[in-house]
């Protein structure tokens, strides 16, 4: 038995120890919003948050998750209105959409470390993540747009506090 | 001819009477007597305190990491039965909760002290040391009796180890007599007095209950660390305990902070974090001890590697490390080992300029890249990290299908080459295979 926190709320499951995550995820828990892609960890479309860092959970076993905290796609916000979802949706970000979960998260985790990316931070950071249909050129915007709601965010909570 | 034929019979009668002195003069020295076994200690012999102060004691001496056993079905607590392999042959430990038959519940203090200060057992017997007390010796009698109080009031498991695999005639005990008369120097820590009560009370610890050395001091070839040789690293477990003195190769030092993070949390802002068989020590032992203490391991760490001095080179050491983790990342790169490091690893170790974000640990920084061997590198990437180790809550996934040998190799290569100043290693995939065959069950499999 397995027990972790995902998406805010206990979970324990009965999956072999050294199952991937992303098919608990998925074939268990019935989140499908993360996808599969390559299957090791080349591509990340599989991409989740453990502990708030990007992970790719095709490759990271159930046994390593273990009282971590797990965010997918699912629950990154309640009405799927996180600052990185709406620049997602606002730009227009996905073609065929299939690595966006993956794409979104990644991109949340960078913000996290770089409040103000500079094209080189994206390059370096996301460069794990890929695309198909080539939309780079909207990620690279969707993650601007969104730092600076993140910052306004921010800022408008100090001032509110202050 | 008479005359030669007295003298030489002469010498061989001296030679056999100094030979047989010495044989009963070894006897003599190394013979304990067995003694008397007790009842175990009735409940309530021991205050709460003492009990609490002697759970400290067990967690600064990591007991249960090699009292418990963790192949096959895991044991119980302290229970023992842990399968040590050493390149003499296996080692099975002992049960150390106070089961009567199969564990110490017959022990005396004294007994108990007795093991720890002098290597020998209730009966009389030489233990192996493998039990580590060339350092336990250095205890003071105050944190041995705490010991025992903690030990003693363990549920008592009854579980009889699996047989030692050593090879006659290593299997005798009283070779291990031999062993102690050339390696083993008892007595109680004494403070240095040219150092504060801080520096001292590292020094205890980590010279004695913690036993740091008995990983990252090299033996020699009949298992003894080697004191000229002393915190110059070793490999354990199929790791490198990396060096603990000046030999430690990162280009930044290992700061009294930076070891208090790593001892104390898992994880070191710049070297980044514990893995492996170094993993447990913070996360299930010195997380539960008082802060001072652990304060005070790292001090001493400080101050035998040389971090006053060292540390003067930091700042341009990071400087540079942060200018490497862009190296093929940025811009178009034609280099596919870089592709490969970019698609594997790069989403969780880039880093940009000042210095590295607390979980994306800087390679550029971290021993794995800057030790002689690429051990360390390749069983991080074939392991991962769990959210129970390392940084609390993070967890690496494991690359042991993602990465063949091939893969890993040119990884290694890669980072060896554009992250570290130091000559390239060699045979790289063979020794990625060599590190593959110890992984005892694989991390993820993804047929299920």
């Amino acid at each position: 038995m397995i027990t972790f926190k995902l998406n805010g709320r206990d979970v324990s499951i009965d999956v072999p120890e050294d199952t991937p995550l992303l098919w608990a995820l998925r074939d268990d828990l019935d989140l499908t919003g993360t996808k599969f892609g390559c299957g090791v960890g080349q591509c990340g479309a599989c991409t989740v948050l453990v502990g708030g860092r990007a992970t790719r959970s095709c490759i990271t076993p159930m046994s390593s998750i273990e009282g971590a905290d797990i965010t997918t796609i699912e629950g990154l916000d309640p009405q799927g209105q996180h600052p990185v979802q709406e620049a997602w949706k606002d730009i227009q970000v996905p073609q065929c959409g299939y690595c966006q979960s993956g794409q979104i998260m990644q991109a949340v985790s960078l913000l996290k470390d770089y409040p103000d990316p500079t094209d080189e931070e994206i390059d370096g950071v996301m460069g794990g993540s890929l695309c198909r249909c080539m939309t780079y050129v909207r990620i690279r915007k969707a993650i601007k747009k969104a730092a600076a709601a993140l910052r306004a965010q921010t800022s408008g909570k100090e001032t509110s506090h202050g | 001819m008479g005359v030669g034929v007295g003298v030489i019979k002469r010498f061989l009668a001296g030679a056999a009477a100094v030979g047989t002195v010495a044989g009963l003069g070894f006897l003599y020295y190394t013979w304990y007597p067995a003694l008397p076994s007790v009842a175990p200690p009735a409940a309530g012999t021991f205050t709460p305190e003492q009990i609490e102060r002697g759970r400290i004691v067990a967690a600064e001496g990591y007991c249960a990491e090699c009292h418990t056993r963790t192949d096959g079905t895991p044991g119980p607590e302290l229970a023992g039965d842990y399968r040590m392999e050493t390149p003499f042959g296996a080692i099975h430990s002992s049960n150390i909760t106070p089961d009567v038959a199969t564990g110490i519940g017959s022990w005396s203090e004294a007994a108990f002290k007795r093991a720890m200060r002098l290597g020998v057992s209730r009966e009389g017997e030489h233990l192996i040391p493998a039990f580590p007390y060339d350092h336990f010796t250095k205890m003071t009698d105050q944190d041995l009796s705490d010991l025992y109080a903690f030990l003693m009031t363990r549920p008592a498991v009854h579980l009889e180890p699996r047989p030692n695999e050593l090879p006659f005639p290593l299997s005798l005990r009283i070779m291990q007599a031999g062993w102690k008369l050339m390696f083993f120097s008892p007595g109680e820590y004494k403070p240095d007095p040219s150092h504060d009560a801080l520096w001292n009370r590292g020094a205890y610890l980590a010279e004695g209950n913690a036993h740091c050395g008995a990983c990252h001091t090299p033996r020699n070839f009949m298992g003894a660390e080697k004191k000229s040789a002393q915190y110059d690293g070793a490999v354990v477990d199929n790791w490198i305990a990396p060096p603990l003195n000046e030999h430690n190769p990162t280009p930044t030092t290992w700061t009294e902070e930076e070891l208090f993070q790593y001892l104390r949390f898992g994880v070191a802002p710049l070297h980044g974090p514990a893995g492996g068989p170094m993993s447990p020590v913070p996360h299930r032992f010195l997380s539960t001890v008082p802060e001072e203490d652990v304060r005070a391991i790292a001090h001493y760490y400080a101050d035998i590697d040389h971090a006053a001095e060292r540390s003067k080179h930091d700042p341009a050491a990071l400087a540079l490390a942060m200018e490497q983790s862009r190296a093929g990342l940025i811009g178009p790169n034609p280099d596919p080992d870089a592709k490969l490091y970019q698609g594997a690893c790069a989403a969780c170790h880039y880093n940009a300029a000042p210095a590295p974000v607390l979980g994306r640990p800087e390679l550029a920084l971290n021993n794995a890249l800057w030790l002689d061997e690429p051990t360390n590198l390749f069983q991080v990437m074939l392991h991962g990290l769990s959210a129970e180790e390392g940084q609390s809550g993070v967890a690496m996934p494991s690359f042991y299908n993602a990465l063949s040998d091939a893969d890993m190799a040119r990884i290694a290569a890669y980072l060896r080459r554009t992250r570290t100043t130091l000559p390239p290693w060699t045979d790289l995939e063979k020794k990625a295979a060599a590190v593959r065959s110890t992984v005892q069950s694989v991390p993820v499999n993804s047929s299920h």
